[in-house]
């Protein structure tokens, strides 16, 4: 089963005047169930765009999307995925605790089984000793912490992560990725993920989404197969392939095979054109 | 290069200013002993000069004869207290009633939200007190009503602002997340604008609280009713009773204090987040 | 250049609906007003508490008294007169402030040992001064140079005017992050240095909300101080003595209270187009 599929998707911004921006054009993606999926490409390639369209909070100008086998304003509606950003964004004057239990509130859920739950998440993003405490009396990345166990509280199918662990520290940024890896396998979400560290993509991807700007489109996928990730997965041969795939993906090299003198003195002067 | 623009304190120049956070671990003695020097040094050296004769008591007369006649008339500044105080009180729950409303009201409509802060704000800077006597003559000179009414007016406009403002101001990624949620219109207004406006509704009823004790001071000095401690201390002054008039001025700076002490602690609580920055 | 116009028109709007509401009670309201428990609680009607707009509008035309200026030369001149107090107190407090903010700013002890008065006085009524500071006229004098009565006026806007910018022209000097400050340490930046290139221009969001609290409060502080000490030529004199003839001409108080208004407007101008002047010059240079 697909969990997101977009086929010629395209969103442009101020259509029609002095200053349109084409954001993104011809977008064709399926993300499988259980899949991870990384967006991954320079500064203005569409890549946080092409996660709002996902999350319906903007709209394409052209190509179908369905999220869920629904439209996506739908599975908004139905509130099917569950969304992280790149700022914390948490409410200022609710404890960290109520922080995370916001979108269970706005479920419905009881009182006891809220708690529970945002405790549950808390816990596993290493904060269980901060519940009571309000926001700004944590650190950046103790908030964007808090702000990946919102996301994660209503253990939803679908996870939308733009740039999330941007924040943190390497050594809690790698902690983070193995939990969210075993959380993700644990309930069989599937993932968008949005970054800009190329080791963090293969870490964490079945596939890469390779993008580039003017105008943003999908340039590459790049298949990830490492299998069941651990410690050593860091040090594998497999791993560094797969970056050294990526970076040759986003420099705009063909294929890795081909690496001739001439080919990568002309793909260097393309990186210094762009 | 600067750090951001704390906007609710940069509109707010009567916040109590915490300058770095060393002062509440130095201890409340330690930081209490300053102030507590300058205060005694100053009143000392106050009184001595007036009692060394260097300035003549009409223009600034020895704390102790001020203190005297603050004891001697205790009485009546408690009561014209308690008169100018409750005028202050009403004019300030009903000014700030209407304020909150009207701005709740301007955050509905993105052109009346946009136009009324610059207008509301020249507005504000009107003398406004000046109504006082066409509102003696609007309503009776002889009840509290026209003090009253300049007293909610004076106050309206810094809860109107900083409301509005408050209620304008909402963080883009708090937007997204809430879209993310399909939350409504109630419920966004609910979860997010209401409380974020919060402290700056609290930042205007705390300016506004000061105001409304000055305002319904001064409403006194344009004739009416002599029941408050304004006209107290008109009166004073024209008897050249100095002493007198002064003592029922620092009557009128506790009154002052009051006020401004009750809408902190209420601020206090009701926004526990900010202070435990 | 359109959101200025809104704003302009909004104001034309406002006034507008002001004079029909205005207009509109005077329509549908009782002569005498409604009373509640023999308090009256809705304002009196009658064209003697509450004339007609227009006569208001026509009385700026007809002389003050018979055979004298037209109103609106008395009101204007009184307004002039006024400003006076105003400018001088304004610039003197603010000044003073200011100063005071950078004394507090570099001496800690003294930051310790003063803020708290000055925050404190921002919340008590420190105009209830005015009537004693009236005693002051005629008693003094600055060296050969008379106390004049409008230098008491010009005191108590000095001294309403003051607190604000002193305030927050504080928290302006203490806004610079600790990282710009570390890094005009490393330039061995002395502490004039960083005063004048970073501590200064980062104090500017903080200096002009201050200082339009102050132009506000020095207005006030010269209108009020010109009641309670009696100052002839002023505006806020004007307002009580016009008020005192209400009975036989009502539509001349208003005329003092318009002219206290626009003062108050031309004061915020004069603050607001200083700070434009400042945003500007600095938009071009950076």
């Amino acid at each position: 089963m697909t969990a997101v599929a977009l086929s010629g998707v395209g969103k442009v911004f101020n259509a029609g005047r002095a200053d349109q921006v084409v954001a993104l054009t011809g977008v064709d993606l399926t993300v499988d169930s259980g899949q991870f999926v990384s967006l991954i490409g320079p500064s203005g390639c569409g890549k946080s765009t092409l996660l709002r369209l996902v999350a319906d909070l903007i709209q394409p100008t052209s190509g179908t999307l369905t999220v869920a086998g629904k439209p996506a304003r739908k599975a908004r509606l139905d509130q099917e995925y569950g969304i992280a950003f790149q700022q914390a964004g948490l409410f200022e004057w609710r404890t960290v605790l109520r922080n995370v239990e916001l979108p269970l509130e706005l479920r419905g859920t009881g009182r006891r089984e809220r708690k529970r739950r945002a405790e549950e998440m808390l816990e596993l993003v290493g904060l269980a000793d901060f519940t009571g405490h309000y926001p700004a009396q944590l650190s950046g990345g103790m908030q964007q912490r808090v702000a990946i166990a919102r996301a994660l509280a209503v253990h939803p199918l679908l996870l939308l992560m733009d740039e999330p662990f941007g924040a943190l520290d390497e050594m809690t940024r790698e902690r983070l990725q193995d939990e969210l890896l075993r959380i993700c396998a644990q309930t069989g979400t599937s993932t968008i993920f949005v970054t800009h560290s190329i080791p963090e993509a293969v870490y964490l991807s079945d596939r890469v989404v390779v993008m580039s700007p003017r105008p943003g489109r999908i340039t590459d996928v790049i298949e990830i197969d490492l299998g069941p990730r651990s410690e050593a997965t860091r040090q594998s041969a497999g791993f560094f392939a797969g970056i050294t795939k990526v970076r040759r993906a986003l420099r705009g090299t063909p294929a890795p095979t081909s690496s001739s003198p001439s080919a990568s003195s002309s793909a260097s002067a393309e990186v210094t054109a762009s | 290069m600067t750090a951001a623009v704390d906007k609710i304190a940069a509109a707010d120049p009567t916040a109590p200013v915490v300058v770095g956070r060393q002062r509440r671990s130095r201890g409340f003695l330690r930081g209490l002993l300053p102030p507590l020097i300058v205060g005694i040094g100053g009143l000392a050296l106050w009184e001595l000069i007036v009692k060394a004769g260097r300035i003549a008591p009409f223009i600034l007369p020895a704390p102790s004869a001020i203190w005297e006649q603050f004891w001697l008339s205790r009485s009546v500044i408690w009561q014209t207290g308690l008169a100018t105080g409750a005028n202050a009180f009403v004019g300030l729950i009903a000014g700030a009633v209407v304020g909150i409303l009207g701005a709740m009201a301007a955050s509905r409509f993105r052109l009346l939200g946009e136009v009324s802060i610059p207008v509301a704000a020249a507005l504000n800077a009107l003398p406004i007190i000046a109504l006082a006597p066409i509102l003696n003559n609007m309503f009776d000179s002889t009840s509290s009503i026209p003090r009253r009414v300049v007293v909610s007016i004076v106050v309206f406009f810094p809860v109107f602002i900083n409301t509005l403002r408050g209620l304008r101001e909402v963080n883009p990624t708090h937007r997204e997340l809430m879209d993310s949620y399909a939350a409504g219109g109630w419920t966004f207004t609910r979860l997010v604008r209401l409380p974020g406006a919060l402290p700056f509704v609290f930042t205007g009823l705390r300016q506004a609280s000061s105001l409304a004790v000055i305002a319904a001071v001064v409403a006194e000095y344009f004739g009416g009713l002599q029941d408050g401690l304004g006209s107290r201390i008109t009166s004073a002054a024209s008897n050249t009773a100095y002493p007198r008039a002064w003592a029922f001025v620092v009557g009128a700076c506790v009154l002052g204090l009051v006020f401004y002490a009750v809408s902190l602690g209420l601020e206090r609580l009701a926004t526990p987040w900010r202070r435990s920055r | 250049m359109t959101r200025r116009l809104r704003v302009v028109l909004g104001a034309l709007a406002a006034l507008l609906l002001g004079a029909l509401l205005w207009e509109g009670y005077k329509a549908v309201g009782s002569d005498n007003g409604a009373s509640l428990f023999g308090v009256r609680v809705l304002p009196r009607a009658d064209d003697s508490a509450m004339p007609h707009v227009l006569d208001i509008l026509k009385r700026f035309g007809q002389p003050e008294l018979a055979g004298g200026d037209p109103i609106w030369l008395v009101v204007l001149d009184a307004c002039l007169f006024t400003l006076r107090s105003v400018a001088v107190g304004f610039g003197v407090g603010a000044l003073i402030g200011l100063l005071l903010a950078i004394v507090m700013q570099r001496f800690r002890v003294v930051e310790r040992g003063l803020l708290p008065y000055v925050i404190l006085s921002q919340t008590v009524p420190l105009i209830a001064l005015a009537p004693v500071i009236a005693g002051w006229g005629g008693k003094l004098s600055l060296g050969s140079y008379p106390w004049q009565p409008w230098m008491s006026v010009a005191t108590i806007a000095a001294y309403l005017a003051f607190f604000p910018v002193a305030v927050g022209m504080l928290r302006g000097l203490h806004s610079p992050a600790a990282i710009a400050e570390e890094l005009m340490h490393s330039y061995a930046a002395g502490w004039w240095r960083t005063l004048v290139k970073l501590r200064l221009p980062a104090s500017t969001p903080y200096l002009f909300p201050a200082l339009r609290l102050a132009g506000a409060a020095a207005v006030v502080g010269a209108v009020v101080g010109e009641i309670s000490t009696g100052t002839r030529g002023g505006i806020g004199r004007l307002v009580i003595e016009y008020s005192r003839e209400a009975t036989g001409d009502p539509a001349k108080v208003y005329t003092a209270m318009i002219g206290a208004a626009l003062l108050g407007l031309a004061v915020a101008a004069l603050v607001g187009a200083a700070e434009f002047l400042l945003n500007r010059r600095r938009r071009v240079l950076v």
